[in-house]
């Protein structure tokens, strides 16, 4: 596995390729899909050229959801990159913060609270339910199981009304913050978010027998966007589309972070890597994700009333309050707020996202401005296997593949 | 009663049944689809004569360098035949009404009903292919190949279907094939169960109902055929949908499930042969909604091996069986 194979797909067309007396093969069709499409999820565009239905190449364009997110980070600041860390993959807006709060607390060498930690763990899990019901949402639609898309949104704006409920914002949160959250999570709302928990694998089986039984689905995936082991690694892909290659590799359970070493869950692997068992892999992940929940809820009513923040004002907000009656207070909160610096160095801290391993680069010198903040966003990773996946297929297995590979576009061009 | 004047009023009557269920039919498929996806859907009996409305001052666009005849031919070539079909259907028997008597209620009694309802009813994807080709565009063009590819990989095993039941009640009209399934259990679907399941499945290939929609498939040709349509050509190409689906619904109630024949009362009186046929042909009707919001999408290549490998030879064997019973007996 450590060698590194190299594969390449041609844009253009290579004539000796056809076969000039086979009149069947004539002349090659350039199709343009996106970056208005039905099923480009966002704005992706993919250059297509296609002989009848099959598609000799597939070449994805990238960059029409280009904001300059890291570079905002530079000019930004610190603290105030944390509201646009949401909008990279704006399905999963608490996995994006973490992975940006850990990267922080890594340069600047501090550990948040225990049941900040738990906090954590609940809505990244949480989040990552949301985000791979939209997987399976958007991916049954595309493959035109429209119901299926309504009975997961329906599941999914459940869990938006607690995270509303919560932080006040129904997708970009911005809860997170440097040593911890910004608000603690009360003991009702834990308890409703128990009772969400425990209806939903009900519900999961519901989308599993629409699903996994159906021929009609088994056939549009089964065998489609197939990657083995050594491709899947040599396209550096991470997350569910690794671990359907049968890579066991869960950042979760080998780079583990927030306390996730603690829980107890299992990592599931496929065996042939094609949308299918990615379909599966995700099914079963949300699986784990309910238990996982299960376990974070459980310590977070043991926990109840201890520290949720770090108490630290180099890189903490004074408690709102404070500021009125302490001039030391005043004065760290305006020193955190126009001026707070990192230490000198450089980290790299990545997480388990819904879609792969999603890291972040952070670069001090020292200052309070950010001398770097690179993004390994893994939908960039997902949308780059694409032209190997596509190459030979029909045109309909495209949607399997792009719905199976599961990237959001906001992310991949950041 | 002037037998020319029977003959308009009871095409009138036809006619507007037809259009007047296909309106209803783009409620109900609305209706019933958000009931199945937790939604409200829309409210009230009008909304498709809202949706007309709109669709008749939506601006009528014709792309560059599209061929405009057969732009404009292509709807009409797609929603005629179904409309066609419909005139040979026998909805119910002699019909008399304040005394008058109408005859039997169907536009015309073909001897070659059934010949006739196939030649027309296969005419209607010539309006989808010439539509997809004439719009000068890549993805109507994708479209109208699938629906070409289409064609030929299902129409054969629909077509040996009908020639079992054909050779089951020898006959072509469709009014003697009704005739000759009189009690409920002379119904061909007892006879023929499987070629009443071929049929039922080719008749979603026939009007390019999901789970067979490849010719306008959203997610992979935008629109497919009918990307580039818009206002009442594109609405055209709609109704032409929806009567083909009621078409196929009447089809197969006729040749499989008696056509108006009434369980256990037999010579049942000719309105409550129509509400039978009614109840049936709804069934159907329903079926056509409840599947295209259940299925995903097959592959269109994956219909074109269930037509040619698993559909064709049933079909083909079940006629060899049906045709060996039929002169042994």
């Amino acid at each position: 596995m450590s060698e590194t194979q190299i594969f390449e797909y041609k844009s253009g067309l290579d004539p000796e390729q056809l076969d000039a007396d086979d009149p069947l093969h004539g002349e090659l069709m350039r199709l343009n899909i996106g970056p208005q499409h039905p099923a480009t999820h966002g704005v992706l565009r993919l250059k297509v050229t296609l002989d009848g239905e099959t598609l000799e190449s597939c070449e994805p364009v990238v960059g029409y959801l280009h904001r300059g997110k890291e570079k905002s980070c530079e000019s930004l600041g610190w603290r105030k990159f944390f509201p646009h860390t949401d909008r990279l993959d704006y399905v999963q807006p608490f996995l994006n913060n973490v992975a940006y709060a850990l990267a922080l607390e890594k340069l600047a060498g501090i550990q948040v609270p225990q049941r900040a930690q738990e906090i954590r763990v609940l809505l990244m899990e949480l989040s990552r339910i949301s985000a791979h019901l939209i997987y399976l949402g958007t991916t049954a639609i595309d493959l035109g199981a429209i119901t299926m898309f309504f009975f997961t949104f329906t599941e999914r704006e459940k869990i938006y009304t607690l995270l509303d409920a919560y932080s006040g914002h129904r997708m970009n949160n911005t809860y997170v913050r440097m040593g911890g959250l910004y608000a603690d999570l009360e003991s009702d709302l834990v308890a409703e978010i128990r009772v969400w928990v425990d209806s939903f694998p009900e519900k999961l089986d519901e989308f599993d027998s629409m699903l996994t039984a159906n021929r009609i689905w088994h056939d549009r995936n089964a065998g489609v966007g197939a990657l083995t082991k050594e491709e899947a690694l040599a396209w550096s892909l991470t997350g569910p589309n690794l671990r359907a290659s049968g890579v066991e590799w869960d950042l979760r359970k080998d780079m583990p972070y927030s306390g996730y070493e603690d829980y107890d869950f299992d990592v599931p692997v496929g065996t042939t890597g094609d949308s299918f068992d990615r379909y599966l892999v995700r099914m079963e992940e949300m699986r784990q994700s309910v238990r996982l929940c299960r376990q974070a809820l459980d310590r977070l009513e043991k926990s109840t009333g201890s520290d949720w923040l770090l108490d630290d004002r180099r890189y903490v907000l004074p408690p709102r309050g404070r500021t009125h009656e302490s001039m030391e207070e005043l004065i760290f909160q305006f020193k955190v707020v126009t001026d707070m610096s990192l230490p000198k160095g450089e980290a790299y801290h990545a997480v388990e996202s819904s879609k792969g391993e999603l890291g972040f680069f952070v670069a001090s010198d020292g200052t309070s401005d950010p001398l770097r903040c690179h993004i390994r966003a893994p939908g960039l990773m997902n949308v780059q296997a694409i032209p190997l996946l596509a190459k030979g297929r029909l045109l309909s297995d495209l949607m399997a593949i792009i719905g199976g590979l599961d990237f959001v576009m906001g992310e991949v061009d950041r | 009663m002037n037998p020319l004047l029977a003959l308009l009023i009871k095409a009138s009557a036809i006619y507007g049944g037809l259009l007047g269920t296909a309106a209803l039919m783009t409620l109900a498929e609305r209706k019933i689809s958000a009931w199945m996806q937790y939604r409200v859907g829309p409210g009230g009996i009008l909304q498709p004569l809202a949706d007309g409305v709109k669709f008749i001052f939506k601006e009528e666009l014709v792309p560059d360098g599209a061929n405009r005849w057969i732009f404009r031919l292509a709807p009409l070539m797609a929603a005629m035949p179904a409309m066609m079909t419909v005139a040979v259907i026998p909805f119910a028997g002699d019909v008399s009404l304040f005394g008058v008597d109408f005859g039997p209620l169907s536009i015309t009694d073909l001897d070659i009903g059934v010949l006739y309802v196939l030649a027309i009813g296969g005419l209607g994807v010539y309006g989808i292919i010439l539509g997809g080709w004439a719009s000068n565009s890549k993805y109507s063009l994708l479209g109208g190949l699938r629906a070409s590819a289409q064609m030929v990989s299902y129409e054969l095993s629909m077509i040996l279907t009908i020639l079992a039941v054909i050779a089951v009640t020898g006959a072509l009209d469709l009014r003697a094939i009704v005739a000759a399934q009189d009690s409920l259990f002379g119904w061909n679907i007892w006879t023929q169960p499987l070629a009443f399941v071929l049929f039922v499945i080719a008749t979603f290939a026939e009007t390019n109902r999901h789970p067979f929609d490849f010719a306008e498939c959203e997610p992979e040709l935008v629109g497919g055929f009918h990307t580039e349509y818009s206002s009442m050509k594109f609405a055209l190409f709609f109704l032409g949908e929806y009567c083909a689906m009621i078409v196929m619904a009447c089809l197969t109630v006729t040749l499989f499930l008696g056509g108006p024949a009434v369980p256990f009362i037999p010579d049942a009186p000719w309105f409550l042969g129509l509400a039978a046929f009614a109840v049936k042909a709804g069934f159907f009707l329903f079926l056509f909604i409840w599947v295209r919001w259940t299925l995903p999408r097959f592959r269109f290549d994956q219909l074109m091996g269930l037509g040619w490998k698993v559909f064709l030879p049933l079909a083909l064997a079940n006629l060899l069986v049906t045709g060996a019973m039929v002169s042994l007996f």
